[in-house]
């Protein structure tokens, strides 16, 4: 058992690292692995870069960032959808159940387009707040309608129809063409802006939730026949609920905020992880970190390259391997029930 | 052959190294002093619905061991589901809680079980309430069975009796060699050793009970609730779940439809009547014509053989 962990992780990094190393050569310039390591050398270590400023500035400033932002957002969303399926114990749920990507859009789309911030705030920041808000409504709401799992969801999704239609609104109302164009490709989701203080952000807040997560993974094992159940295995139920959700919010909320809200990594990849590891957490949450860190590596590589030089939103290539898995999940759980 | 390993009558065997110490029964706690035919721990006198205001009964369980309920109640929307409840087990027992649909049986054990918080009144492990023995302590004493176990989750039965574990595991921490053991004494224990690896979802409905037991178990309780745990059972999976149930070496409280099934298995019985007791005492003391036509509104004659009373329905 333990072995076979440790086989799943170990394999896991190496398949990361080898990802990583080379969906970096992936792209019109030609970049060679060779080029990729003595660019990586040359900055983690001591003394200048052999390569040409420019192929140097593409390997370490474009193409690494947003890679590596790439495999943050892919096992951060991973996380944030295995905790959700099994605290709200439902196997659709995902990182955005609770609104969290409508708050974060209607941000964005209030700092671009109404210039809210008067310039002052990013629109990193403003999607951040308006993810927090929204997140804070969807507590405030399910906890006035009685707190339970199930207001928890129905708050959620009304939170996420108020702020996507706030989103619509705005952008009908008040945008100009290219502000819409710009506003749409960041609600699909997107690496192109990708830079190293979001990488190092998200990689920072990922650390710590995916801590808190594992902390509680026999916590979270116990909610497996509900609140009740948990409860008489000494869970205390309402203040882990409230932990986790803040948790996973907090780390949603940065993803979303450098990348826009890439859909159904966060639905599918836990499901995919579950098959390998079984249901036990502690296993389960690295595995599913790292099979989404690598599957959205590859997802982008793939959806930067196919249509050379246009750029899909990675949010949209998501979606086209996503439904196919969401089906699946569908049909599995029918056969279940 | 589906005879779970039965082996362990009401022995002296107690799970390694659990908390449980040897503790020798405690003597049949003098309860009550000699006072007219009222139960242990001033459970109502078997009169209707009496005992209400009452007299402060004895405040502060000082030196009380085991589980127990101090005249709690349980309000909710307006309704009182349970109303002032008394209930002590003796260490050992199997207490049988007997009433009607609706009479408070699920509500008592929750409350019991620390799930629910009463609304009056209070549930205390060694004589200290719950909120103050703390969750992950109480449930390393005290373990539930739901009437009702439901999952979506993908589980094998040794998952699902190793969920057991987690009061005795801390953050951060794998499994112990004590863990491993623990759940393979609860699943030998219960005869599922052989299925361990089987998925929850492919089991019978009572094989699904036994590994909820099999999950009681490992949590290593002195104190088991179970919330009619024969239901929809066959009577043979009947009478092997309380085999089962009543040769195990803890302290156990059974909310049960079945009086015979009661009467079989039970060293005493409560019974409640629109959440309130109205009868306390040994299943021939408690099981009589007068009470089952009072409580369930029927008719029945109790003949008492040798061992237990055996009821039988007559038609109106």
């Amino acid at each position: 058992m333990r072995a076979r962990t440790l086989l799943l992780a170990g394999g896991g990094l190496l398949a990361l690292a080898v990802s990583v190393a080379v969906a970096v050569t992936i792209g019109p310039a030609h970049i060679s692995t060779a080029d990729v390591w003595t660019s990586v050398a040359a900055h983690l270590g001591p003394g200048d870069s052999t390569l040409p400023p420019l192929r140097d500035g593409i390997v370490w400033n474009l193409r690494m960032p947003r890679t590596l932002l790439a495999a943050v957002c892919g096992a951060g969303l991973a996380v944030c959808g295995a905790v959700m399926q099994s605290l709200l114990r439902n196997p659709l749920a995902d990182p955005f159940v609770l609104g969290v990507s409508s708050g974060a859009s209607t941000g964005a789309v209030a700092v671009v387009v109404l210039g809210v911030g008067g310039g002052a705030v990013s629109l990193s920041a403003g999607a951040f707040v308006g993810a927090l808000l929204s997140f804070g409504l969807v507590l405030l709401l399910s906890h006035v309608l009685g707190g339970t799992t199930d207001r928890v969801v129905l708050s959620g999704v009304a939170a996420m129809q108020l702020f996507s239609a706030l989103t619509s609104f705005t952008v009908l109302t008040s945008a100009d063409a290219e502000t819409t164009k710009g506003v749409l490709f960041w609600l699909l989701g997107s690496l192109s802006g990708a830079g190293w203080d979001d990488v190092a952000l998200c990689a920072a807040v990922l650390v710590l939730v995916l801590a808190v997560c594992l902390g509680h993974a026999g916590t979270l094992d116990a909610f497996a026949f509900g609140e009740e159940a948990a409860a008489s295995l000494g869970v205390r139920v309402a203040r882990t609920r409230l932990v986790l959700l803040c948790a996973t919010a907090l780390l949603t909320a940065a993803l979303v905020s450098c990348a826009g809200a890439i859909g159904f990594v966060g639905l599918v990849l836990p499901h995919a992880a579950r098959a390998l590891t079984g249901s036990g957490h502690a296993r389960l949450l690295p595995v599913a970190a790292l099979s989404g860190a690598v599957f959205l590596v590859w997802v982008d590589t793939l959806a930067r390259t196919v249509i050379d030089p246009q750029e899909v939103p990675v949010g949209v290539v998501t979606s086209l391997i996503g439904v196919p898995a969401f089906v699946a999940v569908l049909y599995r759980t029918r056969r279940q029930g | 052959m589906r005879r779970p390993g039965t082996g362990a009558r009401p022995g002296p065997v107690a799970p390694p190294g659990t908390g449980a110490p040897p503790e020798p029964a405690v003597p049949p706690e003098p309860a009550v002093p000699p006072g007219p035919g009222t139960a242990a721990a001033g459970v109502l006198p078997t009169g209707h619905g009496a005992a209400d205001g009452g007299e402060p009964a004895e405040e502060g369980p000082a030196g009380a061991t085991g589980l127990r309920a101090e005249r709690v109640g349980r309000r909710t929307g307006g309704r009182l589901i349970v109303d002032g409840v008394t209930l002590a087990p003796r260490t050992g027992e199997t207490v049988g809680l007997l009433g009607p649909n609706g009479s408070g049986k699920s509500t008592l054990l929750r409350l019991l079980a620390g799930v629910l918080a009463p609304s009056a009144g209070v549930v205390t492990l060694d004589g200290l309430p719950l909120p103050r023995v703390g969750r992950r302590a109480t449930a390393r004493r005290v373990a539930a069975v739901e009437q009702h176990a439901h999952t979506q989750t993908e589980l094998t039965v040794r998952d699902v009796v190793a969920l057991g574990r987690i009061p005795h595991r801390r953050p951060w921490s794998a499994a112990s060699a004590a863990d491993a053991r623990a759940v393979a004494l609860a699943l030998d224990r219960t005869g599922l050793t052989d299925r361990a690896g089987q998925s929850w979802h492919t089991l019978s409905g009572g094989e699904r009970q036994r590994a909820q037991i099999a999950r009681a178990l490992a949590q290593e309780p002195r104190e088991l609730l179970l919330d009619e745990p024969t239901n929809h059972l066959d009577i043979q999976h009947q009478l092997d779940l309380l085999d089962l149930v009543a040769g195990l070496p803890v302290t156990t409280v059974i909310a049960l439809h079945d009086l015979n099934l009661a009467a079989m298995y039970c060293d005493r019985l409560l019974v409640l009547r629109a959440g309130r007791a109205v009868a306390e005492g040994t299943p021939a003391e408690v099981l009589t014509p007068d009470l089952i036509e009072r409580v369930y509104g029927v008719r029945a004659e109790v003949t008492h053989g040798p061992g237990h009373p055996v009821v039988r329905f007559l038609r109106r």
